[in-house]
């Protein structure tokens, strides 16, 4: 039986999520106000919500100190990048743990995700003097290695998981039916796992847009993405906070509308399998 | 062609022996059933032979050559699912063609051989639709054609029609039985419906813990059962068995009689017992009959309507030519 909803504990629960909502999503909102405001505005006490007077000389000033777009491309570059390549690892590798799984796959997962508990600083040097060595140091190929293999645990768990969902007597026919492991791979099993795939997809698109330990430390110029735009405000001449918020502002936008309008995929792709 | 012929075949999974060992030849044009209980190996045993899972020991030939390490792709044999195992994101045309499309054959024939097997099938007006639009039968019906395109040496049917309502199974047991007809291609099905395995094949092969219990036609199976495993799986309303001191008049440890070879009376018969459960079905009444003192029950089927009802006595006699009798091991005497 469906459990009654009476208006008044609609009302409340509507309520109570707006709250959430916008408790979750204020940062962002204050951070977005804030780059319309003058320095002092920024930081006078009591702080004004909406009445004040909006300028965009942050963001007149962010442009001429720095080249939005050249970190820009860098970051659809790097994460587009790593994403694509991580995907080609991981569907192979995730098709062979659920589908011809051994016995000691359970295990191989396992030691993946664990990889993920170490702190990244943990292996900085080592990381670095290696890039150092191979003529990595500030380049986009270098980014795309490292947070290809740093994200890589997670695609490959996400798609094991998705991957588990889809019955595996669908590519016995396949095979039965003269499918190559490659064709079996490519014409059933991804356009199958779609869904999964594009919300694994995204997923990493945005962990790898939002990555700023690696970014940080191992760029300088030329392959700095929005990460190291918005830190290189962060210093200097002390805290803008008005410039900063405008420089945070810009670096976030693009992942925001992308999140937007992939928000149904996200959901359903990240939900996958328990609400089925 | 499509002889198949496994040599001491065998397979485990870690330390359960699924199938400890089959010899079997199945010959070319023959709808072979393999039966059984649920876990008697039956579905192992046809993978085995389509190549989805490796033999542990043991070799399996498919028309004279050694197939045993040769991948399902390249077997030139063609499955179909309980779970009909359509690709759900492509159109029935495209799943029908897909075996084709994997063979590289040119478009057109692909299409030709479509459309002729979607008219065998019923599926024409079907064509464009996906899977998901489609009912049971006509799911299984596309998962058939995906068979039949392209033209395998031999079928694979596993528990094919487990999934439909009874009326369509009879539907689609009397096609895939037409089907065989017209094709004369080597079918082997599984199924653990003793009535499916009755009607379709020309030799049933009744597997139990993996072991061939008896391989024979469905009247052979039915008329001379090797052992009581078989007299009690083949034949429904299932055998009585009948242990003890009447047994032992017939010279035997176990005697059996089939519910249809016991002629029933109101007023005298060999046995006497009372009418536990009766079931009138206008052409036949079925009979549970205890306190016979020779079985728990005994179950009769009676031609048209016969009536009695709960609690009346009931007399029996079963037909002497029919009553099978089995030794302590449980195999069949003479």
């Amino acid at each position: 039986m469906a459990r009654a909803v009476t208006p008044q504990r609609r009302a409340v629960n509507t309520a109570a999520a707006w709250t959430i909502a916008l408790l979750i999503f204020f940062p962002i909102l204050w951070t977005i106000l804030t780059s319309f405001k003058t320095e002092a505005e920024a930081i006078a006490s009591p702080p004004s919500f909406l009445f004040f007077d909006w300028t965009l000389e942050n963001y007149v000033t962010v442009n001429e100190r720095s080249d939005y777009f050249l970190h820009f491309m860098n970051s659809v570059v790097i994460s587009l990048g790593s994403t694509l390549i991580g995907l080609a690892i991981a569907i192979p590798a995730a098709w062979s743990m659920a589908f011809v799984p051994g016995r000691r796959t359970k295990d191989v997962l396992l030691w993946m995700l664990s990889t993920k508990m170490l702190p990244p600083v943990g292996v900085l040097i080592p990381i670095y003097l290696i890039f150092r060595d191979l003529n990595l140091l500030d380049t986009r190929i270098g980014l795309i290695i490292v947070l290809t293999l740093i994200n890589l645990p997670i695609i490959i768990w996400m798609l094991y998981t998705y991957f588990k969902e889809i019955p595996v007597d669908i590519l016995e026919a396949a095979r039965m039916d003269g499918a190559s492991l490659r064709s079996e791979i490519l014409y059933v099993l991804t356009p199958m796992a779609v869904p999964g795939i594009a919300s694994t997809m995204l997923l990493n698109v945005i962990l790898a847009w939002n990555e700023a330990f690696w970014t940080l430390n191992l760029t300088a110029a030329d392959a700095a993405p929005l990460t190291a735009f918005i830190a290189g405000f962060s210093s200097p001449e002390g805290l803008f906070y008005a410039r900063l918020s405008a420089a945070s502002t810009m670096a976030i936008a693009p992942i925001l509308i992308l999140g937007w309008f992939s928000q149904k995929q996200l959901v359903r792709g990240l939900t996958f399998g328990a609400v089925k | 062609m499509g002889r198949i012929h496994l040599e001491k075949v065998s397979k485990s999974f870690g330390e359960v022996h699924v199938i400890p060992s089959i010899d079997l030849t199945i010959e070319d044009g023959e709808f072979v059933v393999f039966v059984g209980p649920s876990g008697c190996g039956k579905s192992t045993l046809l993978r085995l032979i389509a190549g989805l899972e490796d033999v542990s020991g043991g070799t399996i030939q498919i028309d004279g050559t050694d197939a045993t390490a040769v991948p399902p792709a390249k077997r030139g044999l063609a499955m179909v699912f309980q779970s009909y195992a359509l690709y759900p994101h492509m159109s029935v045309r495209r799943n029908i063609a897909f075996p084709l499309r994997m063979a590289k054959l040119p478009k057109e024939e692909q299409d030709r051989r479509v459309e002729a097997a979607a008219k065998v099938l019923n599926l024409s007006d079907y064509l464009d639709r996906r899977p998901g639009q489609l009912s049971g039968g006509q799911r299984q019906r596309v998962a058939i054609g995906r068979a039949i395109v392209r033209e395998p040496s031999a079928f694979l049917f596993d528990e094919p029609l487990s999934n439909l309502d009874a009326a369509l199974r009879v539907n689609m047991r009397q096609e895939i039985t037409e089907l065989h007809t017209s094709l004369g291609t080597t079918m082997i099905y599984v199924t653990h419906d003793q009535v499916e395995a009755m009607t379709m094949a020309d030799r049933i092969v009744v597997l139990r813990s993996g072991i061939a219990e008896q391989v024979g036609s469905p009247l052979e199976l039915y008329r001379t059962p090797r052992n009581v495993f078989v007299a009690g799986f083949i034949g429904s309303p299932r055998m009585n068995f009948i242990e003890g001191a009447e047994a032992g008049r017939h010279g035997a440890a176990t005697i059996g009689i089939r519910p249809e070879h016991i002629d029933v009376s109101t007023t005298e018969g060999a046995w006497k017992g009372t009418v536990g459960v009766a079931e009138h079905l206008g052409s036949d009444t079925f009979f549970r009959v205890h306190g016979t003192g020779l079985a728990e029950a005994i179950s009769v089927r009676a031609e048209g309507e016969v009536g009695l009802s709960h609690g009346e006595t009931i007399f029996m006699t079963p037909d002497p030519e029919k009553i099978h009798r089995f030794d302590g091991a449980g195999q069949r005497i003479g």
